[in-house]
């Protein structure tokens, strides 16, 4: 652990230098989505219609706990490819820590505790302005909620951190952006509740692991989270989390130590 | 350990990659102070094994022992006591030079006080001090490889591994290089390199391995392995394709052996200038001809029919 910890301490380091261009993506961007979405959109729909469909007194509140989780999947989706290819491929910093008394698991470790720092940074950012606007409530609850936002970048993050260690270059990534985050995004009940939608897609949006985060931080913001229902989805999010995790162990290897 | 106790010992040592034999049972020991070197062409096996030595690649078959632990089950504890140059500069692009050393450091567990310390010593000693705080990007190559070697001893490691320290590099910096690293031996340290180049073999090694595709074919000092493949001396011929065939009668009687390239003849012997007098004397005009003395090219040539670098 202490090992990991100085990846954490490295990225950390890095990351003070170029944190102004990430804050666009990880923070401006979802508070426009609160913003045109919930204030505009918002405005056009009967607050009481949007209770009973959705819980909480509006589409702002509505929507602001999807936004959160969505804003972790981003996050945690971009910056769990990147970095890793570059240090696999461009850079090459994996190598030099690989010199070191550091051993791959330390890399990986590492990798996703300072996605944890992150995310949780991101959350409690978009929480804060959330509240501002009268989206969220600053509660125990809301911040418990922001740290199962964590879980859920954290369930991205593992798989595609254990994908990005295959790539050779971030054509691919690419890809997998367009045609996997994107569509989450758009229908994985962010902005309106998946039961909208005809059966087949609502069953492949329920299948996806935004949804399950979706339901878990609206839940238990909008305070009508059932522990049995809230178990199953975070079965689901740290099943993955472990899965991506063990292909991580597996795909590093093959690439890092050959 | 004692004095004499090889740092790092290799029995048929050996890697596979799926049907490609990289490295094919070799065997070699590094006594600690010595400079030994791997040289070979590429795709000789050189790489595959330093990186089995530095504990980033699995050994397939074969014993490697490192300070005498197995990489296989004591990687953190051998890397702690390893300084490694890779062939491919790695630093971090995104922190500074001086940064570069103390966030190395941390990965060593180094004390803050004591790596600051080592990076402002290292910086004077590999003459990059003035580029302390400046960013590693707009470094030149050579300035890069000199950092990079500052970064592989920020650990004081017991053994340096380089491998390929100076391909890429312009010949002035690769002097550079070159004499860094013999101060470096100077002061006892233990360096292990690969190399292309038999000249920093020569400079650099106090005992070398010749590699040729995965196997070993040679050891010695680089002065014992002339004396005993080569002549002291040869003598560089170029001469029109329709003389090539009298001028090889002729120097058969005078010479140890010929090295026939596409460009040129090589007649290897004892008395290169004594030859050239009696090819002449013989009526044979050379467009060109050279004296020089035997270099460990010739050795490989000798051994294996081909040259270090194609």
């Amino acid at each position: 652990m202490t090992r990991a910890q100085r990846i954490v301490q490295r990225n950390a380091v890095v990351y003070r230098r170029i944190w102004r261009g990430s804050v666009f993506s990880s923070f401006l961007q979802p508070t426009l989505y609160l913003m045109s979405l919930g204030l505009g959109v918002g405005s056009l729909i009967d607050p009481r219609r949007a209770a009973s469909i959705a819980g909480g007194d509006s589409y702002l509140q509505f929507l602001a706990p999807g936004l959160l989780a969505a804003a972790c999947m981003q996050v945690a989706s971009f910056e769990s490819a990147w970095p890793v290819i570059g240090k696999i491929v461009w850079r090459r910093n994996y190598h030099a820590m690989l010199a070191t008394p550091l051993a791959i698991d330390d890399l990986i470790v590492g990798e996703l505790l300072w996605l944890a720092v992150r995310l949780t940074t991101v959350g409690t950012a978009f929480m804060l302005v959330a509240s501002a606007f009268g989206a969220m409530r600053i509660a125990p609850a809301t911040l418990l909620a922001v740290l199962l936002a964590v879980v859920t970048g954290l369930a991205f993050s593992a798989p595609i951190v254990a994908y990005a260690a295959t790539l050779k270059s971030g054509d691919n990534f690419n890809i997998v952006f367009r045609l996997i985050i994107t569509p989450l995004f758009m229908f994985s009940g962010v902005f309106f509740p998946v039961d909208r939608l005809p059966a087949p897609v609502q069953w492949i949006a329920e299948a996806s692991p935004l949804y399950h985060g979706v339901q878990l931080v609206r839940g238990l913001t909008l305070g009508h989270l059932a522990p049995s229902v809230a178990i199953m989805h975070l079965v689901y999010l740290l099943g993955l989390f472990l899965a991506g995790f063990l292909a991580a162990r597996y795909t590093f290897r093959r690439t890092l130590y050959a | 350990m004692s004095r004499d106790t090889p740092l790092i010992v290799a029995r048929d040592l050996t890697k596979r990659f799926k049907n490609f034999t990289a490295v094919d049972g070799v065997g070699f020991a590094v006594h600690p102070a010595e400079s030994f070197g791997f040289l070979g062409p590429n795709g000789a096996g050189k790489t595959s094994t330093m990186r089995m030595i530095g504990c980033v690649s699995p050994v397939t078959a074969g014993e490697l022992r490192v300070f005498g632990m197995d990489p296989q089950t004591h990687a953190s504890a051998i890397k702690a006591r390893l300084g490694v140059v890779p062939q491919q500069d790695n630093l971090d692009n995104e922190i500074t030079v001086r940064e570069n050393l103390l966030m190395y450091a941390r990965y060593f567990d180094i004390p803050r006080e004591v790596a600051a310390r080592r990076a402002d010593e290292l910086l004077e000693f590999v003459q990059l001090s003035e580029r302390a705080n400046s960013e590693v990007e707009p470094l030149s190559g050579g300035m890069k490889r000199r950092l990079t070697i500052a970064r592989s001893l920020i650990n004081e490691p017991e053994v340096i591994l380089l491998d390929e320290p100076t391909t890429g590099l312009d010949p002035q910096a690769r002097h550079a290089i070159w004499d860094r690293l013999y101060r470096l031996k100077q002061r006892g340290a233990t360096l292990l390199l690969t190399t292309h180049y038999m000249e920093e073999a020569e400079q650099l090694c106090d005992r070398v391995v010749i590699m040729d595709r995965g196997r070993i074919i040679a050891e010695g000092s680089p002065r014992s392995l002339i004396e005993q493949y080569s002549t002291r001396e040869v003598l560089e011929l170029r001469v029109p394709d329709g003389i090539r065939v009298r001028l090889r009668g002729l120097v058969d009687g005078i010479a140890e052996r010929i090295e026939e390239l596409p460009d040129r003849m090589q007649v290897y012997t004892a008395d290169a200038e004594h030859a050239l007098d009696a090819i002449r004397e013989a009526g044979v005009h050379p467009e060109t001809a050279l004296v020089r003395r035997s270099t460990l090219e010739d050795v490989f040539l000798r051994l294996t029919g081909h040259a270090l670098i194609d």
